[in-house]
């Protein structure tokens, strides 16, 4: 094992800022990324669903 | 049994294969980052130079190949697009550089955070460093050019000529530090030299680089299904695809 304890692991030999720094942003951004695109895949699923209730409402007046 | 190549180059029928391809690749990035983390923490030993500062390497690395190679396939989506006239490549292409750009800002954060500790500066204006910071201007010119244009058809020729002369930039980044002079360290990997680093390392840093092509994929493939809806919001295939899941 090469940490003695929790406390060593945080530490990283005294390189922690750099260490965690790194690894944090990138898990950072990395979720930012997905939430985007889910956001984003929502956006147009409701535009979509807009569009089909439209098209739908149109497909009426016409018929009537 | 005569296979169709271009079957799966028309959207109606790519978008349900990627999204049935979307959680294999999602599994397989998470599944692949748990054991390269694991190998990077937990089994690779201390460097005997750096301490454990080195071990930024492990995002570090696989953030700067992807950073490239993604340049390189967007590129190739980008010039196919040109020249079959394919909508789908296009938006592929397009797919691509929002992740490329993210990869690439990790690979210069990372980096400058390992500068740091190691040259004693966050940031140095020499070859490998400056050359990635120009990849990062090279994909937010191909995001922004794309944004710029109303018609998608047109952005996607006029960002693709963008993403065709930027290719040049992608070998300048690889040989830089054999090119010239730089702060920066050489390859890590090389096809030619016995490894340099403790099997471990090399071996956490290679499972790294596999989970990020997973997760790109798996972003990507989600990022296309968004632009093909996006784009073909009047197409019938997409009427027909019934209630939004």
């Amino acid at each position: 094992m090469i940490w003695k304890s929790l406390d060593d692991f945080i530490a990283m030999g005294g390189y922690g800022f750099y260490v965690w720094g790194s690894y944090l942003v990138t898990a950072v951004i990395i979720m930012a990324e997905i939430l985007m695109l889910r956001a984003r895949r929502r956006a147009v699923e409701q535009a979509r669903q807009a569009q089909i209730i439209l098209s739908e409402q149109t497909k009426h007046e016409t018929t009537t | 049994m005569k296979l169709n190549w271009f079957k799966y180059a028309a959207p109606v029928t790519f978008y349900p294969l990627a999204g049935k391809l979307i959680p294999w690749f999602a599994l397989a990035a998470a599944g692949l980052t748990v054991a390269g983390l694991y190998l990077s923490f937990f089994v690779a030993p201390t460097d005997f130079q750096q301490g454990e500062s080195y071990r930024i390497i492990f995002i570090h690395v696989p953030a700067a190949w992807m950073s490239m190679f993604l340049y390189l396939v967007m590129a190739g989506w980008a010039a196919a697009g040109l020249i079959f006239n394919t909508r789908l490549s296009s938006m592929m292409a397009s797919a691509l550089a929002p992740t490329g750009a993210m990869f690439t800002f990790i690979a210069l954060w990372t980096g400058a955070l390992w500068g740091k500790p190691t040259w004693g500066a966050w940031w140095v204006w020499d070859a490998r460093l400056t050359s990635e910071l120009i990849l990062l201007f090279l994909y937010m010119g191909f995001l922004a050019l794309h944004a710029a244009i109303d018609d998608p058809r047109r952005a996607d020729r006029a960002s693709a000529v963008l993403a065709l002369v930027g290719v040049v930039n992608v070998p300048i980044i690889y040989f830089s530090v054999k090119w010239w002079n730089t702060l920066h360290q050489g390859a890590s990997v090389s096809m030619t030299m016995a490894p340099k680093m403790a099997a471990t390392m090399l071996l956490g840093m290679l499972i790294m680089a596999l989970a990020c092509w997973m997760y790109s994929i798996a972003v990507s493939l989600a990022r296309v299904r968004c632009i093909i809806l996006e784009r073909e919001q009047q197409a019938e295939w997409i009427a027909n695809l019934g209630e939004p899941t």
